[in-house]
């Protein structure tokens, strides 16, 4: 559609604009429309303090947002995000109780549970071909179980370790939060893979249709695999971080992310059919949603209107880009 | 002897689940301190009738070859809305029972207008209107309260002539009135056609479209009904996340656990009741053995994998391997 119907203006626009997916600069013009909104209510919105420590929060999301992006490129779903980050910010917990051997684990040990999580994830639906909406429900509530008997039998450690602070909340760089560089390496590791490797390839060619991957020679089941195994890591090293941020881990504190993980990616123009998106819409989605939150909360708007917008602006923006295609 | 064993391959999941809910049954009464009588019957069914409706909601939109997962959102609504309505003189509360189940086939609509005339995925349709439905949950109840009429509560839960539960009645008649007719209806044939193949059916003239928006409205008003019978048990309104969540998942593995397949086409409501009373019980057996409740969340995690993973077996049948990708 964009080559006949925006061709008179696009013709005088630069290069970038006029490759760039129209969802993507949707998300941008909302970014700014929603910056205009917000300095409208409070002086400080635009301030430079204000909007780093929104980049700062806008990380945690970011970096169990870029995990789902991969799931999803792939045609696929990680409901399993909740107890992901929940088990991941628990376990590092944990592990820290175990002397400094446990400290100094503590955080490959949270990503490796969750990692741990999305390997189960990854055989169930690539090798077992279980519908990875179940299979991931199902991973939720086992790990969900986990939990609730680990804490409840021998309530550990919630604690987070001097390394977790530091890095959700220290200054490696004088004046950008280590959390917004952590989140700017995994962007940059992430748009490598995708656009730079075999392996990103091939993600976007299974979301596109696996049947041909799988007779081009590619072993989709392990491609399968291993994006639910980054998605589950991620998600818990996401779970570390805000860990590291509240200095504590608490049970529910995964609930939050699932549906704004989903939201970034999907208002980003990566399609939830699979292998369409960009990395760059992801960042745009994200920023959004946490510019979104932020004015919320600054209109102090109760949680159930805050859930009802949600809802209500994912269905839209869902509509406007994300429809299949008529079957006739 | 070909019909019969016509109609035995056609109901073997529902009766796997039949099956596998008496002997959890005689294992869990076997084992409880008070034995088999009418009121561990009353209370067991009470418990059991609640996942059942909420799955027999799923089923409807699982025939199709979708999901709803709102359906544990418009149950936590519908609970709440009773709770402001379903009380006052018999008018009243009448009024009140018809305005919530309005209000769950309401939902249930909007999910299937969005799916069906939006052509968005059923996934993320339904836990965006899910969010919205829990918000406007939260919004009828901030704090768990309110009321209900309690001689309609207590006269749905309790027991008819003394024995038979008046909740697994009603349940029965909610099969006979809703669940028969729609699985013999042109529309219900359509629904199953749809999940079964949508291409071929769209291409034989089966109204495809009023099907699976009739299966995803029906679930509304079945889980609408659910959310009622909670009231009746409880007499308040709450609206809490993960009982709403825990509902959703709960109706998943029932439907499983009912032979109703998750790809589509196959399988029945009264397969999927018997799924969730099986899943109940099994989920009761660790009281009556004495087990910590801490366990519970676990046990019904793992139960719902190995569930959802036996669907799996099918791939042992496959003899081409580009059938994985169907």
């Amino acid at each position: 559609m964009s080559e006949t119907t925006i061709g008179g203006i696009a013709g005088r626009m630069p290069k970038f604009i006029r490759r760039a997916d129209p969802a993507v600069l949707t998300a941008f013009a909302c970014i700014v429309l929603l910056l205009f909104v917000g300095s409208l209510y409070s002086r400080s919105f635009l301030s430079p303090e204000y909007l780093l420590q929104q980049l700062k929060v806008a990380s945690f999301l970011g970096v169990i947002a870029t995990g789902m992006m991969l799931v999803i490129l792939l045609g696929q779903i990680d409901l399993s995000v909740p107890w992901s980050v929940a088990a991941g910010a628990m376990m590092a917990c944990a592990a820290a109780a175990y002397g400094p051997v446990g400290v100094a684990l503590a955080i490959p040990f949270g990503i490796f549970c969750g990692v741990v999580i999305g390997v189960v994830n990854g055989i169930g639906v690539a090798y077992l071909r279980i519908p990875s909406m179940i299979i991931t429900l199902a991973t939720n509530a086992v790990a969900q179980g986990l939990m609730v008997v680990y804490t409840g039998g021998f309530s550990p450690q919630d604690s987070a370790t001097p390394a977790m602070r530091y890095l959700a909340t220290g200054f490696a760089i004088p004046g950008v939060p280590n959390a917004v560089i952590i989140w700017a390496l995994i962007g940059a590791a992430m748009v490598f893979v995708l656009t730079r490797t075999g392996f990103g390839r091939t993600v976007y060619g299974i979301g596109n249709r696996e049947r041909a991957a799988y007779l081009s020679g590619i072993d989709t089941r392990r491609v399968v695999l291993i994006a639910f195994a980054a998605s589950g890591g991620l998600s818990a090293f996401g779970g570390v971080l805000l860990a590291g941020y509240a200095s504590k881990a608490a049970q529910s504190m995964g609930d939050a992310y699932l549906l704004p993980s989903i939201a970034a990616v999907v208002l980003g123009g990566t399609s939830i059919l699979g292998g369409r998106g960009s990395y760059l819409g992801t960042v745009a989605g994200v920023i959004l949603i946490t510019l979104l939150q932020s004015i919320l909360s600054v209109m102090q708007m109760p949680e159930a209107g805050r859930q009802i917008i949600y809802g209500v602006v994912i269905v839209a923006m869902l509509l406007l880009y994300g429809r299949a295609p008529a079957s006739r | 002897m070909k019909d019969w064993r016509y109609w035995l391959a056609e109901q073997r999941g529902t009766l796997l689940a039949f099956g596998i809910f008496i002997v959890m049954f005689i294992i869990y009464t076997s084992n409880h301190p008070a034995g088999f009588t009418a009121n561990v019957v009353q209370t067991a069914s009470n418990k059991g009738v609640l996942l059942a409706f909420v799955a027999m909601a799923q089923t409807l939109v699982v025939i199709t070859a979708g999901i709803d997962l709102s359906v544990g959102m418009i149950f936590t609504l519908t609970n709440c809305l009773a709770s402001w309505l379903v009380i006052g003189t018999g008018i009243e509360t009448a009024f009140g029972v018809v305005a919530v189940l309005g209000t769950g086939l309401l939902c249930g609509a909007i999910n299937g207008a969005i799916v069906i005339y939006g052509r968005l995925q059923p996934i993320v349709t339904t836990i965006a209107t899910g969010a919205v439905y829990f918000g406007i949950a939260l919004l009828l109840r901030p704090f768990p309260g309110g009321s209900v009429n309690e001689d309609l509560a207590d006269a749905l839960t309790g027991r008819l002539f003394g024995v038979v539960p008046a909740s697994l009645v009603v349940l029965l008649a909610v099969v006979l009135v809703v669940w028969v007719p729609f699985s013999r209806s042109v529309l219900g044939r359509a629904a199953y056609a749809a999940g079964s193949s949508e291409m071929a059916a769209y291409m034989s003239g089966v109204p495809i479209r009023r099907g699976k928006f009739t299966a995803y409205a029906l679930a509304g008003l079945l889980a609408a009904i659910g959310g009622l019978f909670l009231t009746f048990f409880t007499y308040t309104g709450e609206a809490a996340y993960a009982s709403g969540n825990a509902y959703t998942l709960f109706s998943i593995a029932a439907v499983v656990l009912g032979g109703v397949s998750l790809f589509g086409g196959k399988g029945s409501a009264i397969g999927a009741i018997f799924g969730a009373l099986a899943f109940r019980t099994i989920g009761d057996l660790l009281f009556v053995f004495d087990f910590d409740p801490l366990w519970q969340p676990l046990f019904q995690g793992v139960i719902l994998l190995i569930a959802v993973s036996l669907g799996a077996f099918a791939l042992f049948r496959v003899r081409n391997r580009l059938e994985w990708f169907l």
